[in-house]
């Protein structure tokens, strides 16, 4: 059953091709990873998918709906969670308050603070919830990301490079945290990181130059010549 | 103590301190008082808007001459009464600042505070324009007569420190109890961070178009009343300086602080009135008060006050 489809999803910026005919299925339950080297276009894929660019052509359709040309707050209340890129936290907010403000838009009253408690335990940052997001390292604020899509209990969530700038001991506790989420939510995952994106994802779709090289399960995707190529070819 | 009592406390004691200094207050300072409390409201909605929402408006004197015209010529033409003349006043600036938000919020930041500035100007110059009914510059009395409401004379000075007070408590009140709500801390997240907040599923158009109503609201009630205590009506409240007022009140005061706008206008109404005892050049005192002030409490008084003593300060 699907969760996600896009159908020839595409993206100009002023003459440059960011995004070509892109065809993307996700089924429900499954743990995608979308890789690909810089500038291949996997942040404004995914920027068109959760609404926060429009596309030039092509399609979305999420649950069964076409939800083109819905604006992004309604496409995040039909179940979608989107972690930013960049750390995009409320650095002047405490840590609780942001991952109250990703819970409120589902749990009222008493139940926000069990929410905000469970999602900063399972990303680990139970003990920084009074401190402000600004305050806390690189590598927490990415985990506090993560931590509001958690809260939002998403059906898909959306994740662009969440473990840039995390420790290895990080990276491995968010390796378990996905196998613990696979299943329940659908996830789509931007990624670096192979070690990550092999332990991990049920699939791998790799993009290059605004369009899909090759689409597989990981070892698939290892193996494949066409990949090996364009990852090397940028250096 | 709970943070919470300390917040009612704080709060409910400003109110009762207030209340029993119209006992104790020479009958100077009395006024004045009076004065600052409803000048103070004005602050107050401004404060929603451009300390927790994070819009700096450039024409919330529209709103306040909304109010006060909405309310003065209700009385003026129709001889209506003070109360159905304040919910004029408050009706008309809640409209007023529902179509100024849908089409400055298509705005951001710099481009907003010229969107408000343009829109204040054009409603300035739409009172003397209609100077037929608005009696344009020179504005009109309202007669004591006009000002009874329910048997009470709104020009004695007793009564009118009360409806001042009646009208900052709950503005103040309105205020404290929003910005603990759940829409008040998504106007702070919006102050904060708006895509962040956008892409957690809030529309953000909708919450900014109704802090601007709300600030609107407060706003033009606090010129209703204002008209309607002072008794006086022109088309200075409509003017530029009554949109940067309320922004200068709530800078020193402290953006973002439920008291700040209360502490600002005070602290302005008195440097302004002090100097002006010890020079006529009143202006540069006032001047250099400000710029040490913005150096050296750049989040005003009571943000200064929440930065270094009492961080819980809502």
């Amino acid at each position: 059953m699907t969760l996600l489809a896009t159908q020839g999803l595409s993206k100009h910026f002023a003459g440059l091709q960011a995004v070509r005919g892109v065809d993307l299925d996700l089924p429900r339950g499954e743990v995608r990873a979308l890789i690909g080297p810089n500038g291949a276009g996997k942040t404004t894929l995914v920027g068109m998918i959760c609404g926060r660019i429009a596309p030039s052509s092509g399609t979305v359709h999420f649950d069964g709906r076409d939800i083109t040309a819905l604006p992004a707050h309604r496409r995040i209340n039909l179940g979608m969670a989107y972690t930013f890129q960049i750390t995009s936290v409320f650095a002047r907010l405490d840590a609780a308050e942001n991952v109250a403000l990703a819970a409120r838009r589902r749990v009222r009253g008493e139940g926000v603070e069990a929410v905000v408690q469970e999602a900063l335990a399972r990303v680990g940052l139970a003990d920084r919830a009074a401190t402000l997001a600004g305050d806390l390292s690189y590598g927490h604020q990415r985990l506090l990301e993560i931590a509001m899509g958690l809260a939002q209990a998403p059906r898909l969530l959306i994740l662009d490079e969440p473990t840039q700038g995390l420790a290895e001991s990080e990276i491995a506790a968010f390796k378990s945290l996905i196998r613990d989420l696979a299943g329940g939510a659908t996830i789509l995952l931007i990624e670096h990181n192979m070690s990550v994106v092999m332990e991990t994802a049920n699939r791998v779709t790799v993009l290059n130059a605004g369009e899909v090289l090759a689409e597989g399960a990981p070892a698939e995707i290892r193996a494949d010549k066409a990949v090996q190529a364009a990852y090397l070819g940028t250096g | 103590m709970s943070e919470r009592a300390k917040v009612v406390g704080l709060h409910g004691g400003l109110l009762v301190l207030l209340f029993a200094l119209q006992f104790a207050l020479p009958a100077y300072h009395h006024g004045n008082l009076a004065r600052i409390m409803v000048l103070a409201s004005f602050a107050i909605g401004y404060n929603l808007l451009f300390g927790y929402t994070g819009l700096l408006s450039l024409g919330h004197a529209l709103f306040f001459a909304a109010g006060m015209y909405g309310a003065g010529l209700s009385v003026l033409h129709f001889g209506w009464s003070p109360a159905p003349a304040l919910i004029v006043g408050l009706a008309a600036g809640a409209a007023v600042s529902a179509l100024l938000g849908l089409l400055a919020l298509r705005t951001a930041g710099v481009a907003f505070m010229i969107v408000t500035l343009m829109f204040a100007q054009a409603g300035y110059l739409a009172i003397l324009y209609f100077g037929k009914w608005t009696y344009g510059d020179e504005g009109f009395v309202i007669a004591r007569a006009a000002r009874m409401l329910h048997g009470v004379d709104l020009s004695d000075p007793a009564s009118r420190y009360f409806a001042a007070l009646a009208l900052f408590a709950v503005s103040l009140a309105v205020c404290l109890w929003l910005v603990r709500s759940r829409f008040g801390k998504t106007l702070i997240a919006i102050r904060e961070n708006e895509e962040r907040t956008r892409m957690l599923g809030y529309d953000t158009f909708a919450r900014k178009l109704g802090a601007m109503v709300i600030s609107g609201a407060i706003s033009a009630a606090a010129g209703a009343v204002y008209g309607l205590l002072f008794g006086y009506v022109g088309a200075t409240f409509a003017s530029v300086q009554y949109s940067i007022f309320p922004l200068l009140w709530v800078l020193l005061g402290g953006a973002g602080v439920v008291v700040g706008p209360f502490v600002g206008t005070l602290f302005m109404f008195y440097l302004i009135d002090l100097s002006s005892g010890v020079t006529t050049a009143y202006m540069l005192i006032a001047g250099v008060v400000l710029v040490l002030l913005t150096l050296f409490a750049p989040q005003g008084l009571t943000g200064e006050l929440r930065r270094r003593l009492w961080p819980w300060l809502p």
